[in-house]
């Protein structure tokens, strides 16, 4: 299966980088290492991180497809479901390892990381205080949340 | 703390009853117990005279019973809801091993709870390893013609390889059992241990069914895992969490083990364990101080000598000069063994300084030091004791050579050590117990059958300092101080337990369950 996983992994790599999911480009960080993948992902249109170019490492563990995939937002982001500790890391759903299941595809994991952007779920949060707002104070967040996309994921 | 475990665990034998009614060993179904809800009041009619009041009624199971247990409660719900028997169990472990509740849910509604479990109604046949043509594997992509798959009734087909790593991976890394699901995406079947039969190698099997027996012992309320390293025997007890601020719940594991039924720490007997889990909290809060005072050196209190402690016993004299002296009230010993032995209450100061707020908070710190330098010695003389016994294990058989004594004629001494370290165990948490308890009329009678079992304690203890030559000579006084040890212990456990059971103690904290 150590074997399948690469042929696994090639396949994935190829259908995505042919037909790349809205608004993404996906690449190797390193030629060599297939586990290590970079993606750029532009803030969807109808969100409030509009604008704005985020960059994502995804990690494919050793035992993928078996251990769900890694994810970690490298551009600063003011979101609910992603930690602002400067690792940057997501947590939910699928990605649990409880949750994963070996036939789910990186591009699923992809496109739920987008739709999460256009939609957070402040009730599965990591950052409990950025849910708050979300909830309570949605004006205040979006300023916030554009306030930080500018800064930090613009004309970079 | 725990480290001396097994060794005060022994049990002598008049103090504590094992249930000379058992049968088969393995107890009906409880379930019943959970619609009559026995409370801890009408547990009492059940307990049988001889039995003390400040234990409870328990049995101890090896692995193999509990799995009889479980194969027994399969078959027999099997055959009433006319499943085969790896489907009963899935069913019951999804419903938690409650057999009533799950013969009532699966006759109103016996699809829906097929469903709820990931089973459909189309299981017949058994599962069996297929090629397939055209056929490639979801999770690693190979499509080698003659590849073998498998798949459950809900079709979700992968190539056996893959199965196997997905269900060793489950079983071994995340420990899972009872509620391994199909690897297809979204679905919730749960994979049935045929299927596991056919796929998981055999060494894997056994990790399964020790999984397995382990969520039917986490599920159970009345079975709880003895807590020792390496202890493969649980423990079957009908004391529910809502009794324990009425009773402790001490059980006795076969492995030697002591350990609370309710919250699974070593024996805390007489305290409750919301009370106990208040003091360790309390003691790690406050642990700096707690270092501070359990340090292991003292000065002599005459001539400012440093003296480290080295035996269990209280009673010290300075090797310089001569001074005899309380290692823990640092009084002078002549004023303790005979009429006034004040060691072990604390002298609440008068009430006129307490207006000082800062005079009370230095009250209150060396109240509670008071407490914890009773209750850490304790600790650190069990731990001495029993230093002091492996030592004189080895004089033992020493003793036989010289004396002529038979090595059952030696035993005094271990029976005398066990009285120690179990008096010792019960004296440390009798410290966490008065330092909660307000007083009122029973506090007296308390600190009194405190006082009794503390000297008794000492007083033995002294004995085992004794050098090996005069050993056989105190045999028969060290019996007597034995048993009297042991008949003190039952005094203080009896009391204190009458209390609690009655709700006669007041605490100066609540506690809450």
């Amino acid at each position: 299966m150590q074997a399948g996983s690469g042929k696994r992994i090639t396949k994935e790599l190829g259908e995505i980088q042919s037909d790349p999911p809205e608004g993404m480009k996906v690449t190797l960080k390193d030629d060599s290492d297939l586990h290590t993948w970079q993606i750029v992902m532009d803030g969807p249109e109808q969100s409030v991180y509009a604008g704005g170019h985020f960059k994502l490492i995804l990690v494919l563990p050793k035992d993928y497809p078996f251990k769900p995939p890694v994810v970690n937002f490298q551009t600063k982001i003011y979101h609910p479901n992603i930690s602002n500790d400067g690792k940057g890391s997501m947590c939910l759903g699928m990605l649990r390892t409880d949750e994963w299941k070996p036939p789910n595809k990186i591009v699923a994991v992809l496109n739920m990381t987008r739709n999460l952007l256009i939609e957070p779920n402040p009730d599965d949060a990591v950052e409990s205080s950025i849910a708050e707002v979300y909830k309570n104070d949605y004006k205040s967040f979006e300023k916030t949340a554009k306030e930080w996309t500018k800064k930090y994921a613009v004309g970079k | 703390m725990d480290s001396d475990d097994e060794f005060h665990s022994g049990q002598s034998s008049d103090d504590f009853m094992i249930d000379d009614d058992s049968d088969t060993g393995l107890p009906e179904d409880d379930s019943d117990i959970d619609e009559v809800d026995i409370g801890f009041e009408s547990q009492e009619k059940i307990t049988k005279p001889g039995r003390k009041s400040y234990e409870v009624e328990f049995k101890v199971y090896s692995p193999q019973d509990i799995q009889s247990y479980q194969d027994k409660q399969i078959d027999e719900v099997s055959t009433i809801l006319g499943q085969p028997p790896e489907i009963t169990a899935i069913l019951l472990r999804h419903m938690r091993w409650n057999k009533e509740r799950l013969i009532e849910q699966y006759m109103d509604a016996q699809e829906q709870m097929l469903e709820n479990v990931g089973l459909d109604q189309d299981i017949a046949g058994p599962p069996r390893i297929e090629t397939k043509k055209n056929f490639m594997c979801d999770i690693c992509c190979d499509d080698q013609p003659g590849l073998e798959t498998f798949a459950m009734k809900c079709g979700h087909r992968f190539c056996v390889p893959c199965y196997k790593h997905y269900l060793s991976r489950k079983i071994k890394e995340e420990g899972e059992a009872a509620r391994i699901r199909c690897p297809g995406e979204d679905c919730n079947r749960i994979v049935d241990s045929k299927s596991l039969d056919l796929l998981v190698a055999t060494d894997l099997k056994e990790r399964y069914q020790e999984l397995l027996t382990r969520t039917y012992v986490d599920d159970k309320e009345n079975l709880k895992w003895c807590p020792a390293p390496n202890c493969v025997y649980a423990v079957d007890c009908g004391v529910k969490q809502r009794d324990l601020l009425k009773i402790v719940p001490t059980v006795h594991c076969d492995c030697g083990h002591n350990f609370c039924f309710g919250c699974t720490l070593t024996d805390h007997q007489p305290a409750p364990c919301a009370l106990v889990r208040k003091w360790l909290k309390k003691c790690e809060d406050d642990s700096e101080t707690a270092n501070w005072i359990s340090a292991n050196t003292k000065e002599c209190p005459k001539c400012r000598s440093t003296i480290e402690k080295n035996g269990g016993c209280n009673h010290m004299t300075c090797r310089k000069c001569r001074h005899e002296f309380c290692w823990m009230c640092m009084g002078v010993w002549s004023e303790h063994g005979t009429s006034w032995y004040s060691c072990n209450r604390y002298e609440e100061k008068s009430g006129s300084d307490a207006r000082d707020a800062q005079a009370k908070s230095r009250q209150s710190l060396e109240r509670y030091l008071h407490y914890y330098n009773r209750y850490a010695n304790h600790e650190q003389s069990a731990k001495l004791d029993k230093d002091i016994y492996i030592k004189t294990e080895k004089k033992m058989s020493q003793l036989q050579n010289s004396s002529g004594m038979s090595w059952i004629e030696v035993q005094f001494l271990e029976e005398a050590s066990r009285a120690l370290q179990q008096c010792r165990q019960t004296l440390k948490w009798t410290y966490a117990f008065a330092f909660y308890l307000a007083r009122n009329n029973q506090t007296e009678i308390f600190e009194d059958n405190q006082k009794d079992l503390e000297m008794a304690v000492e007083n033995l203890s002294e004995m085992f300092e004794k050098p090996v030559d005069q050993l056989a000579k105190l045999k028969v006084d060290m019996l007597d101080k034995t048993t009297y040890c042991n008949k003190r212990r039952v005094i203080l456990l009896s009391d204190t337990a009458d209390n609690l059971k009655a709700g006669k103690w007041e605490f100066n904290v609540e506690l809450t369950g």
